[in-house]
């Protein structure tokens, strides 16, 4: 198990006696809007602190990491992923500059690019993406970082059907290859049906739970 | 009437430059604008403050020293603070005040300290004919420079919380996730000062160098003592506001490195 999650209560959203979350595995997670997924992965990626009760990452509590260091093995995209103004190849770097890694070369970010279906140049500008391939030029960037964990904020929710069946499989395919562990929140059935390897399905809290 | 070569102006004709006030009041009664009560305020407080100030300054002027020197120092300092947290809007945590407060009190002393010793040169240290117009030309300066940067720091990342967050998720450190708006802060500070210097002299010539031709100063020693003041303006201004960027940014995350605002 690389989480274990003990007596979890957050704000009222969240509320978790036990959970545990296996490492190398796809685990998806769903539930209706306002249920906590996206806080749940926030708790994981250290955005917010529970409070109460324990989270331990591979069997040390969240706690005693220092959360940079953290969040670069445990790492979230967000929902809404950001485009800085620039080329491709620039928004592709500074995933790596921010978290304070060496630059990749060419090769490797076109390997990224071919990863996530996104057929475009280096060299082109990123601002006139559209709504999808932004949304794969931050799955490429992610996949640079080489992280432990992937948390994924409904990754695909610009693609269309076909597209998010096609690029999450490639993307899922690439990060089991390198022994890396994934949580994702999906709206989409289909994909869920498709790369589930584990479920979390989280129920709205009740006010009589806390 | 004349008195070191400046004319005095007589009490009656003084009267007279508040006819500019009455037109000014005929107006906005005229368009139907409600700023009478503002008008007033403004121009009675400008009145008695301005006279009050001719005073004190007479009286330390008559009775240098330096802890008089150094208490009008430290009345400027304190009311710029004041100023700063008034004219910004949104609430201020205590660790934002707490370096409003520490920027404004080291960043515009050293700029003086430095400005009086080496450029100006007088003797005494505390001759309060020169330490206090210039102390208040470095403090408000400074004092306008920290209030834009406050503005535009928090602005900057407020209006950019998930941009900032998404970064933050990847493992950015605080400071990698908000240089941009970090930078855009300091720029926003500095940009004004750099401006008036761009106009200088020819769109409009400063109060101080109008003030030292008009008692009847060379132009040629007026401009000498501008060209410091604009320099040490500068300095000023981008100490005190590099302090407050550098020491404020991470008053908007918690220890955890989670955005607070």
């Amino acid at each position: 198990m690389i989480f274990r999650l003990e007596n979890i209560k957050y704000k009222g959203i969240l509320n978790i006696d036990d959970l545990q979350i296996p490492a190398y595995m796809v685990t998806c997670l769903t539930g209706e809007s306002g249920a906590g997924k996206t806080s749940l992965l926030r708790l994981l990626n250290r955005m917010d602190d529970p409070d109460s009760g324990l989270i331990y990452y591979q069997d040390q509590l969240l706690d005693e990491f220092n959360p940079i260091e953290l969040r670069r093995k445990v790492t979230m995209l967000s929902q809404a992923p950001f485009t800085l103004p620039g080329t491709i190849e620039e928004n592709l770097q500074i995933g790596l500059e921010l978290t304070e890694r060496e630059k990749k070369d060419k090769e490797e970010l076109v390997k990224a690019l071919e990863t996530v279906q996104l057929q475009k140049s280096l060299d082109e500008s990123a601002e006139n993406l559209s709504g999808g391939e932004k949304q794969r030029l931050a799955l490429a960037r992610l996949l640079l970082l080489n992280s432990e964990v992937y948390l994924l904020d409904e990754p695909t929710s610009a693609l269309d059907e076909e597209a998010e069946l096609k690029v999450m499989g490639r993307f899922l395919e690439k990060v089991k290859r390198e022994k890396g562990t994934v949580i994702m929140i999906t709206h989409s059935k289909q994909l869920a049906d498709m790369c589930a390897e584990e479920r979390i399905v989280l129920k709205k809290a009740k006010e009589s739970d806390y | 009437m004349e008195s070191n070569g400046i004319i005095d102006i007589e009490f009656w004709r003084l009267c007279a430059a508040y006819l500019f006030v009455v037109i000014l009041l005929i107006i906005v009664k005229w368009r139907g604008i409600t700023r009478e009560k503002q008008i007033m305020l403004a121009t009675v407080r400008m009145t008695v403050q301005l006279i009050l100030a001719g005073y004190v300054l007479t009286y330390i002027f008559e009775n240098p020293h330096p802890l008089l020197s150094l208490g009008f120092l430290c009345a400027m300092a304190l009311f710029s603070i004041h100023n700063i947290f008034k004219q910004v809007s949104h609430t201020l945590n205590k660790k934002i005040k707490r370096m409003v407060i520490l920027s404004m009190l080291s960043g515009p002393m050293a700029a003086l300290f430095y400005f009086n010793v080496v450029v100006i040169h007088f003797t005494p240290w505390y001759e309060p004919r020169y330490f206090i117009p210039i102390a208040g030309m470095i403090v408000g300066n400074a004092m306008t420079g920290v209030t834009l940067a406050l503005k535009n720091l928090h602005d900057g990342i407020s209006g950019n919380r998930e941009k900032v967050e998404a970064m933050l998720m990847l493992g950015a450190t605080p400071a990698k996730a908000v240089k941009k708006y970090v930078d855009a802060a300091f720029d926003s500070a500095v940009l004004p000062t750099l401006n008036n210097m761009l106009g200088m002299g020819i769109i409009f010539l400063p109060g101080m160098m109008t003030g030292q031709i008009m008692s009847g100063i060379s132009p040629l020693i007026a401009i000498e003592y501008q060209i410091a003041i604009l320099i040490g303006i500068l300095g000023s201004v981008s100490i005190t506001v590099v302090l407050f960027i550098m020491l404020s940014f991470r008053a908007f995350f918690t220890k955890n490195a989670q955005l607070s605002i």
